[in-house]
This record gives C-alpha cells, structure tokens and sequence, in this order.
C-alpha cells in the first residue's frame, strides 16, 4: 500500500469533536484527528491529560461524551471494530501463572492469529525466545511488556492502540518496539501510540497529537508556579 | 477448530481457567474444608442428638455449601479485573456475554461440584437420612447452578470497587433466599415422606431464566465496572 493515496479514502480511524468527560469534569477533547493506514501517530501529554482514557475511549471501552469516532468513514460500533484493533493496555492482561506461551495461545484463541505467524514466532519476534515456558510472574516488567507486545503482533488486525509501549522497556526494546510499528506501518497497519515525552518513536517523524491537562484550576497551579520561576 | 472463531474463543478460555485452577490446586480445595468445618460446628453447638441433627442437616449442609460458594465468588472476575484480562475478553469479537458463559461454568464445575461431592459426606456427619440424601444431590446440582450464576451478577457489579466482600454478600444473600427455600424445602419434604417434585421443579425452571438472562446481565455490569 503506497503512502500516496491516504486522502483518496475514509481514513482507518477518525475523531470529530471527539471530547469525554468523568463526572462532569473534562478529560481531554474536543479533539478531531484523522489516521490513516500506513501512519503511525504519537498522542503526547502530560501525565493526566487523558491519554490513556483517549484510547480507551478509541478501542470502545468507554463511551466518549461527545463527538464522534468514524472507522473506515462509518459510524463505530464495538461489532465493527473489535475484528480490527489490539489493545495494549496499562495492565496488559496477562495471567501470571500461566507461561508467556500459555498467554500468548490464549489470546490466539480469542483474537485469532495473523496469517503465517504462531504463538511461538510472536514470542521470538519480540526476542524471547528462551522464555516460552517461564510463568510470567517470574518476567521482568520490561520482559512482560515484550509479552504483551507479542500479543498485539500476533493479533490479526490493522490498527494498535498502545499505551505507553516503551514503559520499562530498555534500549533494544524501545527499538524493538520503533521496528514493529515501522513494519506494521508498511504492511498497511496503523498505530496510535502515547508518550509522556520521554521517548519518542525514532523512524522519520510521525504525526503527534497533543494532549493538554484540561482541568481549568490545574492549568492555573501550574501557571502560578511558571510565573515563579520567571520571577 | 479455526483460531478465533467463536468455539476456540470458548475452549481457549475455559482450559485457560482449568490451567489456572490447577496451577492454583491448593486453593481449590478451601472452599470443602470450609463447608467441612462449618457443618462440623452444629453438632458442637446445638449437642449431638441424632434427632435433632437429622431434622436440621439438610438445611445446614444447604446454608454451608451456600456460604462456601459465596466466599469462592470473589474470585470470579477478580484477578481478571486486576490484571486487565477482562478488557481483552470485553474487547474480543465474540459476544461477551457467551464468553462469561463459559465462565462462570468452570467456576461452577471447579468449586460447587467438589462441594455437592461431598455432600453426602456432610450427610453422614449429621445424621442425614438415607431416603433424603439422593433428593439433596438432586436439590444441590439444581440450585448451585443458580447460586453461581446470581453471584456471578453481583460480581460484575461490584468488581470495580475495591474491598468489595461485605457489599458483595450483602446484594448475594438476599437473591439466595429463595433458592435456599426451595432447595432445602424439597429435602425437608422429603424426609418427612411428601412430596418434593414441586420444589426440585421450580428450582429447575429459575436455573433454565438464570441461564438465559444472568450471562446477559454479567455482560452489561462488566461493561459499566470498566468504564
């Protein structure tokens, strides 16, 4: 798929005004963005804009308050989307007395697995290969975070959503993590993944969504304390 | 069976929970020793007059097995909550409630089974009639369904709050009344020489609506507990 005919067609995933609240109290939005298959997108904020709940919000966990989502130019619907989209997570969703294949088979299951691609090839594409029969409860986090990241290569969809892949990740991790999404990029794939800033997806120079802290007295504390330190 | 579709959905999830209840074995075995020990506490408490053990065992042994299924339940959909597996399940293609489904059966067949095993065992403990004791299986593999399946609601509600046990027996216990009055009614019945079809049939019939309604209502509680 080249990268030439993005605006020719509805784009994989697109927010209108897309805005959701808790209790009345905004967390992020009204935000309007398009992606489209072959791109991946960085939402970067603060800790505490919204960036996780934005995904959630996008993998139709949560219902936003307004605004609209619109996949492949339709409306969404939890039926259209779940077939597409693999969600990392904060938690990850593993179980810690099962082994990372136990895990990984598990969710093939469930998920369905990419053509030509097993629970063990997943494990070994995310260099892990000595660790298939390890309960997960004995991995590392960074180790885990790689389990998790197999479980979204092995899913047979077109769009991630990640939250934080490179958390506790080390260095050949987070380049790991930067080959797979150039990989699923050019395969046709797309990915929406956040940052806080402190890494940052190194191939070319992907689009990035900003993410402000929308609540009216935070952003006054931390004005007062700019003020300050001008002073 | 093709990965991902809608049977190897079901059959992953449940020898993924028969895994984790082996790998877990100890714990699977706390639920009888419970059940054990409170039906051990009756005779100690109200004397060990065969008699007077034998009019009250059936409704014992129904009030233990009730409460070892109700302290067995926090583990529904606990860990799964807390280690973000329920997201990939409320994520998958396949209709959540199906999957819950499937669910709460391995929990049922992992910890009310055991527990309607031994019951004969709780029987003997307290004199239990021999002309009863079959009618009480009966009663127990119709109810414990049931009680599995109310409780698995009230999980699915409360799941989201933490140190949620008292509220937890507090929404269950009520909605296990009246499985607790049919269910140790027929026995009852049984032992004093009525009839006891009529009790047995309606707990058949509540248990056919809970199968029907309650993994349709789990769905929609683990829907609201994760947003």
């Amino acid at each position: 798929m080249s990268g030439t005919d993005h605006h020719d067609r509805p784009a994989l995933l697109e927010a209108q005004a897309l805005a959701f609240a808790r209790n009345d109290e905004p967390i992020f939005g009204p935000l309007d963005f398009a992606l489209h298959a072959g791109e991946v997108v960085l939402i970067e904020g603060d800790n505490g804009a919204g960036k996780s709940t934005l995904l959630r919000v996008l993998s139709g966990l949560l219902a936003p308050s307004s605004g609209e989502i619109r996949l492949h130019g339709e409306p969404l619907t939890l039926a259209r989307l779940s077939p597409q989209v693999a969600l990392l997570s904060h938690q990850g969703g593993l179980k810690p007395e099962l082994t990372a294949l136990e895990n990984l088979r598990f969710a093939a299951g469930l998920h369905g697995q990419r053509a030509g691609m097993s629970a063990g090839t997943a494990l070994a594409g995310v260099g892990l290969e000595g660790y298939a029969d390890v309960p997960t409860r004995q991995l590392s986090a960074g180790q885990k975070k790689r389990v998790v990241l197999a479980r979204v290569l092995l899913a047979p969809v077109g769009l991630w959503l990640l939250d934080e892949p490179y958390a506790n990740l080390d260095l050949d991790g987070i380049k790991l993590v930067n080959r797979l999404l150039e990989r699923h990029a050019n395969g046709g794939g797309a990915a929406l993944i956040t940052s806080h800033g402190a890494y940052a997806y190194t191939s070319g120079t992907p689009r990035r969504i900003p993410l402000q802290a929308h609540s009216a007295s935070r952003t006054a504390d931390t004005g007062a304390i700019d003020g300050a330190a001008a002073r | 069976m093709k990965p991902g579709s809608l049977p190897a959905a079901c059959a992953a999830l449940m020898r993924r929970d028969l895994t984790l209840v082996w790998r877990r074995r100890g714990d699977a075995l706390n639920p009888i020793l419970f059940a054990l020990i409170v039906v051990a506490l009756f005779p100690l408490g109200v004397g060990p007059e065969p008699e007077q053990l034998r009019r009250m065992s059936a409704g014992v042994i129904f009030v233990a097995i009730l409460l070892a299924g109700l302290l067995a339940l926090d583990t529904l959909f606990r860990s799964d909550y807390e280690d973000g597996s329920l997201e990939q399940l409320v994520l998958s293609r396949h209709p959540l409630s199906l999957l819950l489904g499937c669910r709460i059966a391995v929990h049922w067949l992992t910890t009310a089974l055991p527990l309607i095993i031994v019951a004969p065992l709780l029987g003997e403990l307290l004199h239990l009639a021999d002309a009863v004791r079959w009618v009480m299986v009966c009663a127990l593999l119709l109810s414990t369904p049931l009680l599995s399946l109310l409780g698995a609601v009230c999980v699915a509600l409360t799941v989201g709050m933490h140190r949620s046990g008292m509220l937890l027996a507090l929404l269950v216990l009520p909605l296990y009344v009246p499985v607790l009055i049919f269910g140790a009614g027929a026995c009852n019945a049984a032992q004093m020489g009525l009839p006891y079809a009529a009790p047995l049939l309606w707990l058949g019939a509540a248990l056919v609506m809970a199968l029907v309604v309650a993994p349709l209502a789990c769905a929609a509680a683990l829907r609201i507990s994760l947003s």
